[in-house]
């Protein structure tokens, strides 16, 4: 048996290693301060670069740096510290550079708490920093899935030239599992014909840079990124739908939420009443699509989150209005209840 | 077969790493567990806490919310918070060498453990997590003793492997403590 018992905040550093990253950037904050710490250890260990920044802004512009001159870099950080890293990440974005950042969510907005939230899916999802950019979000749900993830994110994020964001939270970090480091298949990505390591004399310099003055020059390169955000959305949406068929109700949630949402129709199926749900593993791009496997018999959707609801916007967006959507969510640090998701689905139904 | 174990104390007397033990035995038995620890500004003799969950279907939430099949307190701030977390019909394993206190419910079993005496006696007091884990492996047999030893040396290193003896001697401690219970019921 390959498994072992890790910490979820651990996990994403094993993984990470695994496909090659060898840069990490950091500055610490609960609740994912043992990404750091363990890459602190591991990263010399792998002839990598493990280097704790003076900030989280100075940390996302050596991610910057490091990924022009080619390699595979990784950050991490947790809310308030994914705040000040926007504006590196819009950089990045508009310079097409691949790079690979966890977010460990906890309660906002402000300092907020150090206890697990999901409250950054706006930042996460419509570009916390500014200008015309996406990037893709893995939401995983198990410490498996984010391993998982995490060693195609790499991957992926060469592929498009476009950061990937593993957005977890303290409960994913801190909790502990079993996981198998599987070896993924390795996809064919292009040459990196773009990176800034040097002429050697043999050919011309490269510029990588994401200001253009002249407003043509500008409106080409986000038609160029639009063209791209459009091919992404077209092959990277991922997501796991569960009892559609026959739901009265179906719930939407991601990550660790799912899972409280899971139990709760175990429980709602034990008492008669068919619940179904979505869970979205690509915040961005959203799975659209899964919305059209609903049936027109489901009498309402309910989103679950661990916020105030923010994901609610993309399940209206996604469902056109077909179905009525409610929302159940607790927020400040506290985790939704089954029972709570129980309750919700049962007021939907009028107080069956 | 499941068990959803809250596992409480004061930092220091070591209910993370039995909650640790736990779920690695489990995961050996090719068993799905999780290991979620209460995490805070805490700091040594503050409260710690973990719930661990030992299945042998998926696991959902890794959050206990009431439905607590058992729970394991080592102290009384613990045994005051997480009392009314075991669902009913569950077990409270309650370390009486700290705690002297009844449990105040009837719809639970409650076990009482002198645990910190029995570790003393087999010559560590620092093993009292041990003894209570082994009353707890004992009552609901989720994982095998034998796991719990393999276990060991995986969570805290192979340069404990000296302490195996002893934490053996604890978890059968606490096993006959536990069973010596049951059979004057």
């Amino acid at each position: 048996m390959n498994k072992v018992l890790m910490k979820g905040n651990e996990a994403v550093c094993e993984a990470a290693i695994r496909a090659g990253c060898r840069y990490f950037f950091g500055y610490p904050i609960t609740p994912q301060n043992e990404i750091p710490e363990y890459m602190s250890k591991v990263m010399p260990e792998n002839g990598g670069v493990f280097l704790q920044a003076e900030s989280e802004v100075a940390a996302i512009n050596m991610v910057y740096g490091a990924v022009g001159a080619g390699g595979r870099v990784m950050t991490s950080s947790s809310s308030p510290g994914m705040s000040l890293k926007q504006e590196g990440i819009s950089y990045i974005a508009g310079a097409e550079l691949p790079c690979v950042i966890v977010n460990m969510m906890r309660g906002g907005p402000g300092l907020g708490s150090i206890q697990p939230g999901q409250a950054d899916y706006f930042q996460s999802t419509r570009g916390g920093g500014n200008g015309d950019y996406r990037h893709i979000v893995y939401a995983p749900a198990s410490i498996q899935e984010m391993v998982d993830l995490t060693m195609e994110a790499f991957d992926i994020a060469d592929l498009y030239r476009i950061p990937v964001l593993v957005l977890g939270d303290g409960m994913i970090g801190q909790m502990m599992e079993a996981v198998e480091f599987k070896s993924i298949k390795p996809i064919e990505l292009p040459d990196k014909d773009w990176i800034t390591d040097g002429t050697k004399e043999i050919r011309q310099p490269r510029i990588i840079n994401s200001l253009y003055l002249d407003p043509d020059e500008l409106y080409a390169h986000n038609l160029r990124l639009e063209k791209k955000h459009a091919l992404i959305e077209s092959r990277e949406v991922r997501f796991e739908t569960q009892g559609l068929e026959n739901a009265e109700v179906v719930c939407v949630a991601y990550g660790t939420t799912s899972r409280v949402v899971k139990n709760a129709i175990e429980e709602l199926e034990a008492e008669g009443i068919k619940v179904g749900i979505i869970r979205p593993i690509t915040l961005w791009p959203f799975p659209d699509k899964a919305f059209d496997e609903i049936s027109d018999t489901t009498k309402a959707l309910l989103t679950v989150e661990m916020s105030m609801g923010q994901m609610i916007d993309d399940v209206k967006i996604a469902s056109k209005g077909r179905w009525p959507v409610h929302f159940y969510g607790k927020s400040g640090g506290l985790v939704p209840t089954p029972t709570g998701v129980k309750e919700s689905v049962k007021k939907i139904m009028g107080g069956k | 077969m499941i068990e959803k174990v809250i596992v409480a104390g004061f930092g220091g007397q070591g209910v993370m790493a039995i909650g640790k033990l736990l779920a690695y035995a489990g995961m050996l038995e090719d068993k799905n567990v999780s290991w979620l620890p209460s995490y805070g500004p805490e700091m040594r003799g503050g409260t710690a806490n973990c719930d661990v969950i030992v299945s042998d279907k998926m696991i959902g939430s890794p959050v206990l919310t009431n439905d607590a099949t058992a729970a394991i307190v080592m102290n009384l701030p613990s045994m005051n918070k997480f009392e009314s977390h075991v669902a009913s019909g569950g077990k409270l394993i309650i370390n009486e060498s700290l705690i002297d206190k009844k449990a105040t419910r009837d719809d639970i079993e409650a076990y009482y453990i002198d645990a910190n005496r029995i570790a003393n006696d087999i010559g560590n007091a620092k093993a009292a997590n041990m003894v209570m884990l082994g009353a707890f492996i004992a009552l609901t047999g989720i994982v095998e003793k034998q796991s719990i030893l393999k276990a060991f040396t995986k969570v805290f290193g192979e340069d404990k492997a000296k302490f195996l003896q002893l934490n053996e001697k604890a978890l059968d401690a606490g096993s006959q403590a536990v069973l010596q219970q049951i059979s004057k019921v």
